[in-house]
């Protein structure tokens, strides 16, 4: 037998089975090792499902009905590249989030509101991959949002949780909502919803072109954690516990991204130039804004929250690339696009998932999330410590790690816009990528601040003091992943070649083969315009790094010394002297805050003779929250009191109401027809 | 003889529509009730006259349920529940007369515009008598909602309930099952509505719908 979408399928069902054997069981002590190791099965199993399908028959296209879900329509499944290519991505955080969950659960207050969920949010991201209806599509997408929102509140009894599940479960609603319009109108007046009849059914008209854009933005936008649609991810990520908050910014953000992708690539039909502008401007906003306010953010995990919101900012500029190249039947360059956008997001799973893993593994040493408070783990807990380290280096889009392969691929691209014919493109697309440029160099300082804030230094709480290394487990999973971004950095040219078959298929185009060059290369468009060869900068980083140690050591002494360090002339330095986050970050306030954050910082001098210190307060505010969420509360809050006289009227004015909604219906179809 | 049928069939539905204005403006209980016993005998004989023409034999059975139970059993129970309650001096009207007659045309007009227009394919008589039996409909609605009294509100929904029969006799081939659970339901609503009316009354010593209003601690 093939495997196929049957044998994904049978995982899948494997998965809920495993959930629902989570809800007997999670009382028990052993439940959390035993449900994390099916997970950890199951999901390596769909995963080498999805790779085998990925590398060895990129073209073969294998799809099922299922009787379940409306009767005589069926749930519709399906498997080509583009599927298969975000089932790794959903199977392999899925399989390194069960072996960190392996132990960290073991740290879990309350285990029987994770385990149940856990196996439930890996199958909905599944399904939703598979699907190949527009139900189908959309009840998974539900799932998969209803299970997330139950591990978000796991820890109900923090306020700050219940408040972000509920921010959480409004936003997914309305995503939703905006995703089951724009499959109505993909479905059209005939009312067919599997995306096969959608495929070969003519384009659309342009206007409802334009409208399945733009509610395919706010849909998946607003899962994927585009501005200014990404309030709920800030409060949500972080709430969740840490492999799970991994899954959530590192998986369930490029499960957005495949609905965005799957729509407009390949329902939608030919895109039109000025859909890219839309999606360029988006994209940039949001890279430049989650990166800022990732800045301005002392506490670990949401910051690492917010950086995701900029990096799922790269990954739609590019897809705005993409869109703007193929509107011109610019094919390779397209082609180009795409493969850096889809090439970030495998590259974001990694990274993103390995922070949130290594925040994780600081908060069950320490208890601690704000890094205010942290410092000096790099003594006490060194895997960990030179791990997150890998991470941040690939997150800031430094050679030989990942994300500077795909970040270089994505200026590839932007660097061939002056072939595209329209003006406004050609100005905007440098102008995105200048965007793109600013957030990257912000990225940079944003995880020297969270590197060097929580693990150099000195501890600046009694807990970090004490804190150990964490598990085997866990260390596991994160120097895996830590691996996989060497890997992915090094040698991009085999994910360059793994991803063609997904851009042949989507736009007809693919990039060179990359693995028949030279020295392992890359070459995206020619020779003579770039390339880049990561295992070379790695190999040169290596043997000059070890020469200059080896010569260093060789010609200095071999001796560790320890000597006090200058504090200004005071003779006793409290921790609390240290530089903190929000020092770190003061500058680049000042610099973007006043406009993006309307920062404002002001200077209590004490009067004479007041022996009181000075303080300076600063002020910022969510200009996007107040600008925007605050009147539609408003506004919402307003018409509910007016609509709350509804629920008190008397039994003959119901009667009424029917009556004239009743009247008022005939009336319209009168007047209709 | 065609159009002889059709003729009568027509007036007999009119003349159901016209007992339903006159239910609009009886301000006494008595006089309501027993303009609806007029209404289910007109539904008979329409009933009857359809299952004469269509020579569908199981429409005399729904025919004599109409006569039988609406124009004879319910009134009948209605009076003596009106008796027992002591309530058959009451005048009550939520909206005036000429308003609600008003209403009523407008609604008729809505129903007739509606229907002739949606079924213009269907065949003649059946066009006429969904037409009507929608106005019916509509006016036993506009009943419900201008009265006050418990009472005259279930009259109002009986009425209603004779539109429906009405318009699934006018079709051709509708089966028996249908007419039966249709009188059954409004059998066992005169059941379940009378043992409420005691219930209430026991409680409030009234059968005024505001009394509900009040209990629930509302002002209007």
């Amino acid at each position: 037998m093939i495997p196929g979408v049957e044998a994904l399928l049978w995982g899948v069902a494997a998965l809920m089975i495993t959930a629902v054997l989570a809800v007997t069981l999670s009382r028990r002590s052993t439940a959390t090792g035993l449900i994390y190791l099916i997970t950890l099965a199951v999901c390596g199993f769909l995963l080498g499902i999805a790779l085998w399908c990925l590398v060895l028959r990129p073209t073969d296209v294998t799809s099922t009905t299922l009787p379940v879900g409306l009767p005589w329509i069926g749930a519709h499944f399906r498997l080509d590249a583009l599927s298969a290519f975000f089932l790794v991505v959903v199977n392999l955080g899925g399989a390194l989030s069960s072996l960190y969950g392996l132990g960290y659960g073991r740290h879990e207050s309350a285990p029987h509101r994770v385990l149940p969920f856990f196996p439930a949010f890996l199958a909905g991201m599944n399904l939703v991959v598979m699907a190949d209806d527009a139900f189908t599509f959309l009840l998974s997408w539900e799932f998969m949002s209803l299970a997330s929102w139950a591990l978000v509140i796991a820890h109900h009894r923090e306020p700050a949780n219940t408040r972000a599940g509920y921010i959480y479960l409004v936003m997914a609603s309305f995503g939703t909502l905006a995703l089951l319009l724009a499959f109505g109108l993909l479905a059209g007046p005939a009312g067919n919803y599997t995306f096969e009849v959608m495929r070969a059914s003519s384009p659309p008209a342009p206007l409802i072109a334009t409208i399945v854009l733009i509610l395919m933005l706010l849909g998946a936008g607003s899962k994927a954690g585009l501005v200014p649609l990404h309030v709920w991810l800030p409060l949500a990520h972080p709430a969740a516990p840490s492999h799970v908050s991994a899954l959530m910014s590192g998986v369930m953000t490029k499960v957005a991204v495949y609905g965005f992708i799957r729509v407009l690539f390949d329902l939608l039909g030919p895109p039109t130039w000025w859909s890219s502008v839309v999606v360029l401007v988006l994209g940039s906003a949001t890279a430049v804004l989650g990166i800022l306010y990732a800045l301005m953010e002392s506490d670990l995990k949401r910051l690492l929250a917010y950086s995701t919101i900029e990096n799922i900012g790269i990954i739609f500029v590019s897809l705005g690339l993409a869109l703007a190249f193929q509107a011109n039947g610019m094919g390779w360059p397209a082609a180009l696009a795409l493969t850096a956008a889809l090439f970030h997001a495998l590259n974001h799973s990694f990274f993103k998932s390995l922070l949130f893993f290594g925040a994780g593994a600081v908060l069950s040493a320490t208890g601690e999330r704000n890094m205010e408070k942290l410092g000096g783990l790099i003594h006490r807990m060194p895997v960990t410590s030179f791990v997150f380290l890998v991470g941040c280096v690939a997150i800031s889009a430094l050679p030989p790690f990942n994300g500077f392969a795909s970040e270089w691929l994505i200026f590839q691209a932007i660097l061939l816009s002056p072939d595209l014919p329209q003006w406004g493109l050609k100005v905007l697309v440098p102008a995105a990528g200048g965007m793109l440029a600013l957030s990257a160099a912000l990225v940079a300082a944003c995880f020297v601040k969270a590197f060097g804030i929580t693990f150099l230094g000195r501890p600046r709480s009694e807990a970090v003091d004490r804190a150990h290394e964490v598990d085997r487990y866990s260390l596991t999973a994160m120097a895996a992943l830590a691996a996989l971004c060497l890997l992915a950095g090094i040698l991009p040219g085999f994910v360059i070649d793994g991803l063609s078959p997904v851009t042949q298929a989507l736009i007809g185009g693919r990039m060179p083969t990359q693995i028949s060059q030279p020295w392992l290369s890359i070459v995206p468009i020619a020779e003579s315009r770039s390339s880049y060869n990561g295992l070379l900068v790695f190999v040169f980083i290596t043997i000059s790094a070890s020469i200059a140690v080896y010569v260093i050591h060789r010609f200095a002494s071999h001796e560790l010394r320890r000597g006090p360090a200058w504090g200004c002339g005071f003779p006793d330095m409290p921790p609390d002297a240290q530089y903190t986050a929000t020092s770190f970050a003061q500058p680049i306030r000042r610099v973007f805050g006043t406009f993006a954050f309307r920062a404002k910082e002001t200077v209590k001098m004490t009067p004479p003779g007041d022996i009181s210190p000075a303080r300076l307060d600063v002020e910022t505010h969510d200009v996007i929250w107040e600008a925007l969420y605050d009147p539609i509360t408003g506004w919402l809050e307003y018409a509910t009191l007016k609509l709350n006289r509804l629920q008190f009227l008397t039994i003959r004015r119901y009667l009424t109401l029917v009556f004239g909604s009743l009247v008022t219906l005939l009336l319209v179809v009168a007047l209709w027809l | 003889m065609k159009g002889l049928t059709f003729d009568i069939a027509h007036l007999l539905a009119g003349g159901l529509v016209l007992i339903s204005f006159m239910m609009l403006y009886q301000d006494r209980l008595f006089a309501l009730i027993n303009v609806f016993a007029l209404h289910a005998l007109v539904l008979a004989l329409s009933v009857g006259w359809q299952a004469y023409i269509q020579n569908a034999h199981h429409l005399y059975v729904t025919a004599a349920i109409a006569l039988l139970f609406k124009a004879i059993v319910i009134p009948i129970g209605l009076h003596r529940i009106i008796l027992r309650l002591g309530i058959h001096r009451d005048i009550e009207t939520a909206v005036g007369i000429g308003p609600t007659m008003l209403a009523g045309i407008g609604l008729v007009t809505l129903s007739m515009v509606l229907m002739l227009r949606v079924t213009a394919t269907a065949d003649a008589l059946a066009r006429e008598d969904l037409a009507f039996a929608l106005s019916i409909i509509l006016l036993g609605l506009l009943v419900m909602v201008t009265r006050r009294n418990a009472v005259s509100q279930v009259v109002g929904f009986m009425s209603l309930e004779n539109g429906l029969v009405l318009a699934a006799t006018g079709a051709k081939g509708m089966p028996l099952v249908v007419e039966i659970s249709v009188a059954f339901s409004i059998l066992i609503a005169f059941i379940v509505v009378g043992v409420f009316l005691f219930r209430i009354r026991e409680r409030f010593d009234s059968v005024d719908v505001r009394a509900l209003d009040d209990h629930r601690g509302e002002r209007r």
